[in-house]
């Protein structure tokens, strides 16, 4: 893969708290590339849902530095609203507005942050709706929707804004077991049409299936990285072999 | 002392006057709640700002542990919280009597009021710091209950919101202030109720107040229980429909969230 590829640049990461004594990233250096299906895995609290709410600078890093699309994010000279845009983030509780129907929830940021006009909205926002087959859910409040039904709102309506990477924080870790393959199948399709994911996920299958690049971190740091058949047949180090015991 | 029908009938010859009162105690609870909530929300929004001036030396990295922790303490120095923080606290730990008299005597001694009356009898330059007070007063207590309620929206929404490009000014008007109005109402409207209370110390300026008439009927009639007593009748028949009202709201705005 040639450089140029390269969407989003780490170097150096951390994230520290109470001045050094608990690290929740301790230097993580990685190369995100375009269309990439990036997988991180690891135990909890190993610092994988800090690395990605890094990403898009939710959690300010202490050190290091992250350059999207040629702009280096971390110092604080661009306009951090309108890199965000760029970057659909989706969460592992949905974090819907509930004073808001589902359509409103979609079309809320195109209208107010892109000034997109009303109409051209609600339409591209039914047309992605239709795409996750909630389209006659349009007029309900999230509070009647199921989990999975809620998480896929959630994803369309990070999509709504077009962006170019789509972060995943344990999409699926809140839902019910029978819940899980329809927001999974979702994702599948988004990465089939070549969207670049990072997802943070404990849906192993769904690692080795869909993701292209797995990551595996533990204490702040990435262990091991590698292709799905790398990491989940063949894995290197000790602590690899050690979680992967215990999650398949 | 004592309580006597005759009394009680002469006192009702009064009647008006004290009515009078009602209908200025009303008119400055109202006034009250409304700049009251307008300085309570501009407190809390201060409260909550994250304006940080030295923010900077928190990235200094380079010193002994002591020095960074130092700098790290600098770097949190927020003059908007403080200020802010430092009013509530005044007005909380100060008497009300006190902080009326503050404003009427020195606030308004240095600012000259024009003098007129209007509704035909309240007098203009007593009403106005009257109400100033109340409001700075009850826009302390409250703020604390609107930071809460802001406070108590769930933090993912923020996230949520920002994460989709919305500046923080967007995010709190679009996604936590409605849902944070649900938290606050209760708590404002019972403000109400204890504004219409605390008003009756507006007397000691010279607002005609319910309390103000109570003492005019006093001192003409030299009759000293029964004022009083019909006094006490119209504030709780003032305050207790109103807390009714209130928790009947309340109930409802509970059933809605069980949708």
């Amino acid at each position: 893969m040639t450089s140029d590829n390269v969407l989003i640049k780490v170097r150096g990461l951390k994230k520290h708290y109470n001045g050094g004594t608990i690290r929740a990233l301790d230097g993580i250096d990685i190369d995100i590339n375009k269309g990439d299906v990036m997988v991180v895995i690891g135990p909890s609290g190993s610092g994988k849902s800090t690395f990605l709410r890094s990403l898009n600078l939710l959690e300010e890093p202490t050190d290091g530095s992250i350059d999207v699309e040629g702009q280096i994010i971390t110092e604080g000279k661009i306009d951090l609203d309108k890199f965000r845009q760029k970057m659909g983030m989706v969460f592992q509780h949905f974090n819907l507005f509930p004073h808001k129907t589902i359509l409103e929830n979609l079309t809320i940021a195109p209208i107010i942050v892109k000034k997109e006009d009303k109409a051209a909205a609600e339409k591209r926002a039914m047309e992605l709706l239709a795409r996750v087959g909630l389209e006659d859910r349009a007029s309900a409040y999230p509070v009647q929707l199921s989990g999975g039904q809620k998480q896929r709102v959630a994803i369309v309506r990070a999509l709504c804004m077009n962006p170019d990477v789509m972060l995943f924080d344990e999409p699926t870790s809140a839902l019910d077991p029978e819940m899980v393959g329809e927001v999974l199948e979702v994702m599948k399709d988004l990465a089939k049409a070549g969207m670049t994911m990072v997802c943070v996920t404990h849906e192993m299958g769904f690692a080795r299936e869909v993701g292209n690049r797995v990551v595996f971190m533990e204490d702040g740091k990435i262990v091991e990285q590698g292709s799905p058949d790398k990491i989940f047949n063949h894995p290197e180090s000790d602590r690899l072999k050690d979680f992967l015991a215990k999650v398949l | 002392m004592s309580i006597s029908f005759s009394n009680l009938e002469k006192v009702l010859t009064y009647l008006p006057m004290l009515l009078q009162g009602l209908e200025v105690t009303v008119l400055l609870s109202l006034m009250t709640v409304l700049f009251g909530f307008v300085i309570a929300f501009t407190l809390a929004l201060m409260l909550l700002s994250d304006v940080r001036p030295f923010r900077r030396l928190a990235k200094v990295r380079n010193g002994s542990p002591a020095r960074l922790k130092r700098l790290e303490f600098i770097s949190r120095f927020n003059p908007l919280r403080l200020i802010a923080g430092i009013y509530v606290q005044f007005v909380r730990c100060t008497p009300m009597l006190v902080q009326i008299f503050l404003i009427y005597y020195i606030v308004f001694g240095f600012i000259q009021l024009p003098k007129f009356t209007f509704f035909g009898f309240i007098q203009f330059e007593r009403f106005f710091p009257g109400i100033v007070a109340l409001s700075l007063n009850s826009g302390g207590y409250m703020s604390d209950v609107i930071r809460g309620g802001i406070e108590g929206v769930d933090q993912g929404q923020t996230e949520a919101a920002r994460s989709l490009g919305m500046s923080k000014g967007q995010t709190m008007f679009h996604i936590i202030i409605p849902q944070a109005v649900k938290n606050i109402l209760p708590a404002v409207a019972n403000e109400f109720v204890t504004i219409i209370k605390e008003s009756s110390v507006c007397y000691t300026i010279g607002v005609q107040d319910i309390m103000f008439n109570v003492k005019s009927i006093q001192s003409a009639s030299f009759i000293i229980a029964e004022p009083l007593l019909m006094a006490t009748f119209l504030y709780f028949c003032l305050c207790f429909p109103t807390s009714k009202i209130i928790q009947y709201f309340e109930r409802r705005m509970r059933a809605s969230d069980q949708r």
